[in-house]
């Protein structure tokens, strides 16, 4: 595989393999020295067209725990602001020699596009409401990391859906490896059809919360919600924020997950955030270590294992040169 | 020998073709008890020794060694296992993906540390556990145990502890199981 731009490209064996090598990374990343050599030399740019912190230091975080070489490209103070396209911006980046562009965009579907353009691996780390792969990633990691699988857990989506690619991924990811997905928002903050979701629907917090394993709490997105969408933030956390009172009726086993940055007393008291079944500050460490898998298996050993070699290509000489002979064995010494 | 990178490693999903039987388990009962008193005999006593298999061939026989001590010395050593995968110089050359996840559940700082490993080829495997060691700690002294030296090597590195010398065409398999070590081919499926 090359580029990771959507959670649909990895499948459920997909999923499974990357949460399977994120074990390894959470390994390394609890050392006294945190880093490997595994991708020395290689380049990884980070190129963001919308804020971002978390994601994008998690990224290059993760980056430098490999051993590759970090850039940060700002938007604010590139060629950007004279007025240069995104493609002579991706195609200047490349002609630099890096190994992956990791992307964020205000609009749908630019990853794919500039996977189009280069030949460096493409991370969509984003795109408009559409998807957000690795964080999907790293909430199925955090959820298999406390309840030991995803597989026949009821999880609860609340809130935006409508504006959120974070929902968009988690439901491809959770349905993929088993899981109940119920979105919990009301009419106007759902999209307009949800034909083809393998989703159930439900109008009120309240109707759901005691049968839930993951409540999944989306950020109210107020710089993407025009205000007619919900009548006041007062009521919306009436009916759909996690409340104290709330938190109180989850199981004792049920985890409370979101994918930051909070709005504290809007989707999430501020106090629920510390509870114990809060495991919101494990998904930004795991969300770490599941970048690494992902950049180690675009450019590191992935290539052949998971995904997308064309068909009717042959998967690798039988007579191999004596460098790297056969099986098992050879190299092992 | 793993299943897993067998099935990664070219020519994919080759099939392990025995030939020869080398030693059988009694062979291989005698080898780790010998190698036992090696270590022991090498080290003066076991103060300070720790055990670290390699990933996945090299773990049983950690084990096997850290009972055999615990026989011949009373001691218990700590064990652990390491998998070098992101410490290889052949990644992007071949899919290197860890077997397992690495465990060691001690400090190595300041010990004697005996690597254990089924196969000894090329060196290159112990030469990314060499490297991958220093990132857990500063062992005073890395020895290793390898139950059979097949010859070959590309890099300089040696054993301590030998269980069998076997001469080999670089193109063979050695395959080394609890039931014993054999010698064969793989062929594609």
């Amino acid at each position: 595989m090359r580029h990771l731009l959507s959670v649909a490209d990895l499948g459920a064996d997909g999923i499974a393999e990357v949460l399977r090598l994120t074990d390894s990374f959470v390994e390394v990343s609890g050392r006294a020295i945190p880093k490997v050599p595994a991708l020395r030399g290689k380049t990884v740019v980070s190129l963001f067209y919308e804020d971002s912190t978390r994601t994008r230091l998690s990224f290059e975080t993760a980056a430098k725990r490999l051993s590759a070489d970090t850039m940060t490209f700002s938007v604010a103070s590139s060629s950007v602001s004279k007025g240069e396209s995104l493609r002579d911006t991706v195609e200047t980046i490349e002609a630099m020699g890096i190994d992956a562009i990791v992307l964020r965009h205000r609009s749908a579907g630019v990853p794919w596009r500039v996977a189009s353009w280069v030949r460096a691996s493409v991370l969509n780390a984003g795109d408009g409401w559409h998807e957000h792969p690795t964080q999907a990633l790293l909430d199925c990691y955090t959820i298999r990391a406390r309840r030991g699988v995803v597989a026949g857990l009821r999880i609860g989506i609340v809130g935006d859906v409508k504006h959120s690619r974070v929902a968009r991924s988690d439901v491809l990811a959770f349905t993929a490896l088993g899981a109940e997905v119920v979105l919990v928002a009301p009419p106007t903050l759902l999209p307009p059809s949800l034909e083809g979701w393998p989703v159930t629907v439900a109008h009120r917090l309240d109707d759901v919360l005691g049968s839930l394993d993951v409540v999944y709490l989306l950020r109210l997105q107020r710089e993407r919600t025009t205000e007619a969408l919900i009548p006041s933030l007062r009521e919306y956390r009436s009916v759909y924020g996690l409340t104290a009172q709330r938190v109180r009726r989850l199981p004792a086993d049920a985890l409370v997950m979101h994918p930051g940055p909070m709005n504290r007393g809007v989707e999430i008291d501020a106090e629920v955030a510390g509870d114990p079944r809060s495991v919101i500050t494990a998904q930004v460490t795991n969300g770490v270590a599941v970048r690494m898998a992902v950049l180690y298996l675009l450019l590191g050993a992935g290539s052949d294992l998971v995904g997308d070699r064309p068909a009717g290509e042959e998967p690798a000489p039988v007579v191999a040169a004596p460098e790297r002979v056969a099986v098992g064995g050879p190299e092992r010494g | 020998m793993a299943e897993r990178e067998r099935a990664a490693t070219p020519p994919r999903g080759g099939v392990f073709v025995p030939r020869t039987t080398v030693m059988d388990a009694a062979d291989l009962r005698r080898a780790v008890t010998r190698i036992a008193h090696e270590i022991v005999e090498r080290n003066h006593g076991l103060d300070g020794v720790a055990l670290i298999g390699l990933q996945t061939g090299g773990v049983p026989l950690a084990h096997r060694l850290h009972e055999a001590l615990l026989n011949v010395d009373g001691t218990d050593v700590p064990v652990g296992s390491l998998d070098v995968a992101f410490y290889r110089d052949d990644i992007g050359l071949r899919p290197v993906l860890p077997e397992e996840v690495t465990d060691i559940p001690f400090d190595l700082t300041g010990l004697t540390v005996v690597l254990a490993d089924d196969v000894l080829f090329t060196g290159r495997t112990v030469r990314a556990a060499l490297n991958a060691l220093n990132d857990y700690g500063r062992p005073h002294a890395v020895q290793l145990a390898v139950m059979i030296d097949r010859g070959h090597r590309q890099l300089p590195i040696r054993p301590d502890y030998v269980g069998k010398n076997l001469p080999t065409r670089f193109d063979e398999q050695v395959d080394v199981s609890s039931e014993g070590v054999v010698i064969g081919d793989v062929v594609p499926r």
